[in-house]
């Protein structure tokens, strides 16, 4: 890369997590979570509405100061270099952020904008963006004409367009049927080992993890269990993710 | 980040609350039909109940209308600092909010160029106003329509940063009904727009002195006197030392550690 803000450190990780804890007003919601994203993993945090996902990701996404804990994107510190590592981060957020009333083109022309890239020179690389999620045919529609998984494709190729090295997608499937669930996380994990992106999905349907992904499991603000699915199933003995998810969460809500 | 990727995000914010401007015909509607309601009717109205009598900078008696033009000038800006900044509270706007603030340039730069585009755009609609008051025989000299531009930007970015900082801290009165009657109204009737602040003086001296320290009442007057080709120093120094006080407050409104974004759980 030449921009010199994204250019990455040799080994660094995609993501650390190290120890996070937040409260809003009287209520914790995370309490010392750790984790990473190798550089071009997938990893998939998984838990249920309330777990804690979307505080992290606010957090990730420095909405939210993290004062108890560290953030650091490859090799990166959020407090200290936010800027620096913000500019290798895509994101698509839970609810959609595009604009309706803007052309795909124009919301893809904004976007490079908000990251200093000159939009004359990314033309050709918008065009592939949209051709790589079908969408070429419709760059001049607004964005309120497309149906809700083009629209989420809009957002993936948007959220790549600046080449980030570390995807964060927040339940980007909800609400989709299983045809576009299936096209969406296809194109991700492609993308994923094309450009070694690393990723972090969170989600709660668990049907949408693979034996070879990175599991982390977010339970009323603690990890309960990290590792591989392959690893989480020996673990809890389930024979299903769903099955080892059920056991993990219901251990935790029972000792309580 | 070099200089010309600062240009080209300010450009692309820019390019986008134009675009959205454009597209949103009913927003662009009543931002004129408001001004235009008061200065037809409520001007009409009013014309023969209040005199105004010679005062700075008209040199010889005028017409009701002729008053309250400026103020509404101001009123346009007012809504539409008010409206383009609360509308990020709004869910929906709250997520182009978190796009912009995951961009890697300096979170004051994004919030500035937020703002001048607002402001921008507000100012946009004032010339369309005037062109319209120029037909109702409210002709200033063709100079201040030039003179006015800096006064009405100075003022649009004033009250946008206020909206901007109202909109950082506002959780419980997430409508625009509630900022009109705790913010808008009491501006804009507690200001020069409507009547001089002497007829305020001849009621009541408190109100008067309530008047005089309101940043809108400066607003006004800074562009009712670079209209009529007049600068009027105290208060436009008074609209630029507000802008910065709201600025620096929107700015640890917006700020990740200090500010109230993190009580939002709106926005979580």
């Amino acid at each position: 890369m030449e921009n010199p803000a994204t250019a990455e450190q040799p080994g660094a990780l995609a993501l650390e997590i190290d120890g996070v804890s937040f409260d809003y007003p009287g209520r914790r919601v995370l309490e010392g979570v750790a984790f990473s994203v190798p550089a071009g993993g997938f990893c998939v945090l998984l838990g249920v509405n309330g777990a804690g996902k979307t505080t992290l990701f606010s957090l990730i996404t420095r909405l939210f100061l993290c004062r108890t804990g560290a953030i650091r994107i490859l090799g990166k510190d959020l407090g200290r270099e936010g800027p620096g590592a913000l500019a290798a981060l895509g994101v698509v957020f839970q609810q959609s952020t595009l604009d309706l009333d803007l052309s795909l083109r124009q919301n893809l022309r904004y976007h490079c904008a908000l990251h200093g890239l000159d939009p004359a020179e990314m033309a050709p690389r918008i065009d592939s963006a949209l051709s790589r999620v079908g969408l070429a045919d419709r760059a001049r529609d607004k964005a309120r004409q497309l149906s809700g998984g083009q629209r989420r494709r809009l957002e993936l190729a948007r959220a790549l367009l600046h080449r980030p090295r570390l995807l964060l997608a927040d339940e980007p499937t909800v609400g989709l049927d299983v045809h576009s669930r299936q096209a969406i996380i296809q194109q991700v994990r492609a993308s994923c080992r094309d450009q070694g992106v690393g990723v972090l999905w969170a989600t709660h349907l668990v049907d949408e993890v693979e034996p070879d992904d990175q599991v982390v499991v977010l339970h009323r603000g603690r990890v309960l269990s990290r590792g591989t699915a392959g690893e989480l199933l020996r673990d809890t003995g389930g024979k299903t993710v769903h099955e080892a998810f059920s056991r993990l969460t219901s251990g935790t809500g029972a000792g309580e | 980040m070099t200089l010309a990727q600062y240009g080209r995000c300010l450009r692309g914010i820019l390019v986008r609350e134009g675009l959205r401007f454009l597209h949103q015909r009913e927003r662009f509607f009543g931002a004129l039909v408001r001004p235009l309601v008061w200065l037809f009717i409520f001007a009409a109205g009013f014309r023969s109940v209040l005199g105004v009598s010679i005062i700075p900078p008209y040199e010889t008696y005028i017409l009701y209308e002729e008053y309250i033009v400026p103020g509404l000038a101001a009123m346009i800006l007012l809504f539409s600092g008010m409206q383009s900044s609360l509308s990020m509270v709004y869910d929906r706007e709250m997520g182009s909010m978190r796009l912009l603030m995951v961009s890697p340039f300096p979170r004051w730069y994004l919030l500035f160029c937020k703002l001048a585009a607002g402001a921008l755009v507000a100012v946009v609609q004032v010339y369309l106003f005037l062109a319209i008051a120029w037909f109702w025989e409210v002709q200033p000299p063709p100079l201040g329509y030039l003179m006015v531009l800096p006064a009405l930007l100075l003022a649009a970015l004033m009250l946008g940063a206020l909206g901007l900082f109202l909109s950082s801290v506002i959780r419980q009165l997430e409508n625009f009904a509630g900022v009109m009657n705790f913010v808008i109204f009491p501006m804009f009737f507690a200001s020069s727009a409507l009547y001089p602040l002497w007829r305020i003086r001849d009621s009541s001296h408190a109100l008067y002195e309530i008047c005089r320290f309101n940043p809108f009442t400066w607003a006004v007057e800074t562009i009712r006197f670079a209209l009529y080709t007049q600068v009027s120093w105290t208060d436009l120094l008074g609209v630029a030392a507000a802008l910065a006080l709201f600025l620096a407050a929107a700015l640890i409104g917006y700020d990740p550690g200090r500010g109230m974004m993190r009580f939002k759980q709106g926005g979580a």
